[in-house]
């Protein structure tokens, strides 16, 4: 466990277009997946023999299958736009990190097997042969795209590299190379039911631990309930949510919010998890798979409502493909969204004054927020346009008397990715992790030394894990990072329990007993 | 790359994590701590101890949590906190602790 060699990159006052430097992060490779992981996702368990022509069928039925790849690969005009926008590239400085030259990997051989003009002429248009070489920079890069799409917002056509980063990785995998992180995972998430693994009695066990915690912190018997049969809500949060920290002060927030609206929920031991890493290896097979157990809990359950916890992916996913991958959810109550976002819960909580909320309970924090960039650029909340950059900074103002937004470039649309998102979470790719976090980190730097913020608030289990242990690359400590929940947990001032009971939640007449709780 | 410790060849992943748990021995632990330039306290046991007999029952290593509550019983309420465990472990309790326990590696966005 012998720490990596490299150099963190140093932080600029403002962002500086870096010089380019060759093939530097070509050694960058993530581990390849066992047979028995990509067999079990309906995989080849290693490179076939004929790989270049399976490889170009599927290209083919890709292309036939989704439109939009199609689109992508024939409209770009190399205007340079992209360039200087992918986190990869401004902190490893490989060109290949360049959005262009990344979706020019698979352009390339797209154009010679697919164009006239590469069947005939491959060199004047820049058209190449599938060779093994060609299919290690894919590996290599590829795996060095996040599927943030940044690029996308300021590419005049709105070429999605994300989608042709998917396309190449479900090419890979149709042809027996797969990413070990990825696919491991979806595997344990299609049998357990979550990414990390937790069985049952695990789940049950951690949950009943965190109420004697909460109960002995607060004085008030906030439950965390697994399974139970009727409840209202169905909450699908990404496991890391019980496992790891920040997350699990955002699970503890959700719960409290829930408590003190009367809201009556209950997680799955079924689908307890709501990430979906068959989006990032462009699987539809695969995150059909686990969207369907989502589906399926929610009709064992008898719940009337969806609500998807802190994750950036996931809420993509739920947002803009679960009625197409699980739906109909017509046995849901119509009058809520399905899914909604437990920042939509939350919020419409407090603009209801269901919420009793002390923002001076977290005086001790100057708060920013890091937009997460599959809900950033990928999905919306509530029902306006750009709810989703308004209503997780609405909820952090209730909830704290001191907000400072980060540089205008570097959030909402043009939110920089954590560097770990799409499927690099991993510790292989370590030295892709610090450097992608760069630009991140020199927009937070800015806001630290300027406004004294202390802490970075974020709704995605994956740039909470990512920027734990990316942040003391740059010297900043690893609890800096926090849950948005965490913040709603800090202020939310809880009715204790005979209160409840006398007069059904009403505030009117607890001033006495918040002050005893507090 | 297989580990060697008294004379026997130990299977491992491409991360050092053992490949199959029934053969840990409290050797590899310390082999493997070594290897990380490390060394073994009585409190380092008192957490791969507890892992080991976590992931007996559960088949999972603890949540972050559970791990700093058992320990703060163990050792010390000054002690039942993710720092001090990160100052034990310093590439992370859950991942570094469960290698040395010979778990798997936790997965997930952990």
């Amino acid at each position: 466990m012998a720490a990596a060699e490299f150099d963190t990159p140093k932080l600029k006052e403002y962002p500086v277009i870096p010089r380019l430097q060759e093939g530097v992060m070509k050694h960058s490779q993530p581990y390849t997946a066992k047979s028995e992981f990509q067999e079990k996702l309906g995989f080849p368990g290693e490179l076939v023999d004929n790989w270049q022509q399976v490889a170009i069928d599927k290209m083919g039925e890709l292309n036939k299958k989704y439109r939009s790849l199609g689109v992508y690969l024939d409209s770009c005009v190399k205007c340079g736009a992209c360039t200087d926008k992918c986190h990869y590239y401004l902190g490893t400085t490989d060109p290949k990190n360049m959005p262009v030259a990344r979706q020019d990997l698979f352009r390339k051989v797209y154009r010679r097997y697919f164009t006239l003009p590469g069947k005939l002429f491959p060199k004047l248009v820049g058209a190449e042969d599938l060779t093994k070489e060609v299919l290690d920079d894919w590996y290599s890069y590829f795996h060095q795209c996040s599927q943030c799409r940044r690029c996308s917002v300021y590419c005049p056509y709105g070429i999605d590299t994300a989608e042709i980063s998917m396309a190449a990785r479900e090419v890979m995998d149709t042809v027996g190379v797969g990413q070990k992180y990825c696919n491991e995972i979806i595997g344990k998430a299609q049998t357990i039911g979550n990414n990390l693994g937790l069985p049952e009695p695990a789940l049950i066990d951690t949950l009943e631990g965190l109420e004697e915690d909460v109960e002995e912190e607060t004085g008030v018997k906030v439950r965390f309930p697994v399974d139970e049969k009727g409840a209202d809500v169905l909450l699908i949060t990404p496991s890391a949510d019980f496992f790891a920290e920040p997350h699990i002060d955002g699970l503890i927030g959700y719960g409290k919010v829930f408590h003190q609206a009367g809201i009556s929920w209950t997680l799955s031991s079924y689908a307890s998890e709501a990430a979906n890493f068959g989006m990032f290896i462009g699987s539809y097979e695969n995150m059909q798979k686990l969207a369907l157990r989502i589906r399926q809990a929610a009709l064992d359950l008898g719940v009337k409502r969806i609500v998807f916890g802190e994750c950036g992916h996931a809420w993509r996913v739920a947002y803009s493909f679960l009625n197409t991958l699980a739906g109909p959810f017509d046995f849901l109550d119509p009058d809520y969204p399905v899914p909604q976002h437990i920042c939509e819960v939350t919020h419409g909580l407090i603009n209801e004054g269901k919420l009793t909320l002390d923002p001076s309970l977290n005086d001790d924090m100057v708060i920013t927020y890091h937009d997460s960039c599959n809900v950033a650029r990928a999905s919306r909340m509530g029902d306006t346009p750009g709810g989703q950059f308004e209503i997780p900074r609405n909820i952090i103002k209730a909830v704290c008397n001191n907000y400072v937004d980060m540089p205008s470039y570097s959030i909402k649309e043009g939110t920089y990715c954590c560097g770990g998102g799409g499927g690099l979470l991993t510790d292989d790719l370590i030295e892709l992790r610090v450097k992608g976090a760069m630009p991140r980190m020199e927009a937070l730097k800015n806001v630290v030394d300027e406004y004294g913020v202390t802490h970075m608030a974020a709704i995605c289990a994956i740039c909470k894990s990512q920027f734990s242990k990316v942040f003391p690359y740059y010297d900043f400590s690893m609890d800096q990072i926090i849950s948005l929940h965490q913040l709603v947990s800090n202020a939310i001032v809880l009715t204790p329990e005979n209160a409840t009971e006398d007069n059904d939640g009403g505030n009117d007449t607890d001033d006495e007993n918040q002050a005893e709780a507090a | 790359m297989p580990l060697e410790v008294n004379g026997q060849s130990f299977e491992t992943d491409e991360e050092g994590y053992l490949a199959d748990l029934n053969q840990w021995q409290p050797d590899l632990a310390e082999a493997m701590a070594v290897a990380d330039g490390a060394e073994l306290s009585e409190n380092h046991w008192e957490v791969i101890n507890f892992l080991r007999e976590y992931y007996e029952e559960y088949q999972i290593a603890p949540a972050v949590r559970v791990l700093t509550k058992a320990i703060g019983k163990k050792l010390g309420k000054d002690k039942g906190n993710s720092k001090y465990l990160y100052e034990l472990f310093p590439y992370g309790p859950a991942k570094q602790a469960c290698k040395y326990a010979g778990l798997p590696k936790p997965t997930g966005c952990v």
